[in-house]
């Protein structure tokens, strides 16, 4: 039962007329919620209904409409709940403002969020994560020619990786002032590990056959490297890069809690936090979000080009 | 054993001895500023005073480990500047966060190994919220609370527990999946309903797992906790620490601080290591 995927299964398009009426459904008890301020409560239950028995079904399929589908139909559900629960159980502004002043705020703002974008972004965290991805790989691959220093720094580097870097952040705006360099600098401590680990991993991972071969063509370390043991590892390196996608966004934004000019989004939601303008903490919490997300696609996309790419440079080899 | 220790040795002390050189370099300005210009000094004397400032850019090891114990022992343990209580409220924040991380964690799981429904709908966006930096919102979320006059341990827990249950249930998943069709075939042989599969067979399989993700989210928990501990709301924790000696440009308090969260999160770590090899024993294996 679980797991096993269900062939086959008869719905007979109910699946997207149970969704339709769904989202009607939602959408009408929404507006009855503005228009007289109160949750309409059986409306709102069947629209559940409606929405969870469309979601069942679309999870029962297998193809493409399906499984973009049901994801698409719970996240839909719960902006749905949060709007519907904050408005009508009057839940208060500071605690948890509703999706629809959230996007109000985002429209409102832009120019704000934008600024904010650049200099944490496009500033700290693309230097930072460049630099520190760099740097880890450079590291990875100088100590790959020793084994001494590879014993020496791989448990060292995997200890590191499990500490809370995150708390040099202050020394760091110490030292580099409060501009993004500081930022960059604590996103470059937390990126470098990770990176270092999964590419010595990465670098490790060919098998003894695989290399026997390379050494019956005369391969050379470099030869060797270039066509074996770095495309062999591409997996584990693209790994660590979404890893640092995310660390390297925390880090920036944590640093910036620690002093920064008067733009920057951990700025941002440190100061209207506490000025209690929580919608446009939210707004930027959904520019993070959205950035998180948007770096781990482009870097799954680039990944999916790169292990395209390494079986035609293999191609190309035998030739 | 030596094969393992000694560049593991060599490296630290490469790393220490480069560490009293750069703190050399980056203090000797503000040591030369502070020394006497008419008496004639060497180059020792120098990075002697380099090494005992006391708001230094880069403090020497020992200035460090001398502060740290200084901090632990040199205060009554009631007294806030000890450092031992301040890890102390850390620890309990992570711990109770972890738990309760753990307990929602295996119980997501459980539901997206058994409801193909969540399975479908809900891992996607298990997965995408790894993406999103929800640790930059921990002081937001401490400040909202607080404001509601929720205050204390409660709102930082719940930021240690977000954080920690997506590692458990990613792995969990993957461990209630291990068992093959030809497992769940004989269990299906012995009449087994979902229950007992999941009894004998999945949860057993499980634990194999669990013990990873879980080193992977007492990682996670202790930085959780301590960026939950930085906003201004915050008095407790070496999160406060780090915060208050970055406020007084008390160089010594933040590297304190740091250094005693490290420990904190290796001693995290040793706890789950030492937790899976009794499990292992427990449950008759070998380690």
């Amino acid at each position: 039962m679980s797991g096993r995927a269900v062939r086959g299964v008869q719905r007979g398009g109910a699946q997207w007329m149970m969704a339709a009426a769904g989202l009607l459904f939602c959408t009408l008890s929404w507006i009855s919620l503005r228009n007289f301020g109160d949750l309409p409560w059986i409306m709102a239950a069947i629209a559940l209904v409606l929405t969870l028995t469309g979601l069942s079904l679309f999870a029962r399929g297998d193809d493409r409409a399906d499984r973009i589908a049901s994801p698409l139909l719970f996240g839909l559900l719960v902006i749905w709940l949060w709007e519907m629960l904050v408005t009508g159980l009057h839940v208060p502004f500071v605690i948890l403002p509703p999706p629809s002043r959230i996007a109000l705020a985002i429209a409102h703002n832009l120019p704000i969020l934008w600024a904010d974008f650049v200099q944490t972004v496009l500033h700290a965290v693309l230097a930072g994560f460049a630099l520190g991805c760099g740097i880890g790989f450079l590291l990875a691959l100088a100590i790959d020619r020793s084994p001494f220093l590879q014993r020496g720094l791989t448990p060292l580097g995997n200890l590191i990786s499990a500490l809370p870097i995150i708390g040099i952040a202050p020394i760091m705006v110490m030292w580099f002032g409060f501009g993004w360099q500081s930022k960059a600098a604590v996103v470059v401590l937390m990126t470098v590990f990770p990176m270092l680990v999964n590419t010595r991993a990465g670098l490790a991972s060919t098998d003894a056959m695989e290399r026997d071969l390379m050494q019956t063509y005369a391969a050379g370390y470099w030869r060797t490297l270039l066509s074996l043991r770095l495309p062999v590892a591409m997996p584990m390196i693209f790994n660590a890069l979404k890893l640092n996608a995310t660390l390297a966004l925390i880090g920036a934004v944590v640093a910036e809690f620690f002093g920064t000019p008067t733009r920057g989004m951990g700025f941002r939601i440190s100061t209207e936090a506490a000025r209690m303008n929580l919608d446009i903490v939210w707004a930027t919490i959904v520019v993070a979000a959205v950035t998180g997300c948007a770096a781990f696609v482009l870097i799954t996309l680039i990944e999916r080009v790169v292990t395209f790419w390494h079986p035609s440079i293999r191609g190309a080899d035998r030739r | 054993m030596t094969q393992k220790i000694l560049p593991i040795v060599t490296v630290l002390i490469a790393v220490l001895i480069l560490w009293y050189a750069a703190a050399v370099w980056l203090n000797a300005p503000q040591a030369e500023a502070l020394m006497d210009p008419d008496q004639p000094h060497g180059l020792w004397a120098l990075a002697q005073a380099c090494w005992s400032m006391d708001r230094p850019v880069l403090p020497a090891p020992d200035q460090i480990a001398s502060a740290l114990i200084d901090s632990v022992f040199g205060f009554p343990l009631s007294s806030p500047r000890n450092l031992l209580l301040q890890a102390g409220y850390t620890a309990a924040t992570t711990v109770i966060g972890l738990i309760f991380g753990l307990i929602f964690g295996i119980l997501l799981a459980i539901g997206i190994v058994h409801v193909r429904t969540l399975d479908r709908s809900v891992m996607p966006w298990v997965i995408a919220s790894q993406t999103i930096p929800i640790l930059a919102i921990a002081p937001m979320l401490v400040v909202a609370l607080g404001s509601m006059g929720v205050t204390g341990l409660t709102p930082k827990a719940a930021i240690v527990a977000y954080l920690t249950f997506f590692p458990v249930t990613v792995g969990m998943v993957k461990g209630f999946r291990t068992p093959d069709p030809l497992q769940l075939d004989l269990m299906h042989t012995y009449s087994a309903g979902e229950m007992t599969v999941f009894a004998k067979l999945r949860w057993p399989a499980g634990m194999a797992f669990l013990f990873p993700s879980l080193k992977v989210a007492v990682a996670l928990a202790v930085t959780g906790a301590i960026v939950a501990e930085m906003p201004t709301g915050a008095q407790v924790g070496l999160g406060a620490r780090l915060l208050a000696g970055s406020y007084y440009g008390q160089t010594m308090m933040m590297w304190s601080a740091l250094v005693m969260a490290s420990l904190l999160a290796l001693a995290g770590l040793l706890a789950v290591t030492l937790l899976e090899r009794g499990v292992v024993l427990m449950r008759g294996g070998r380690l």
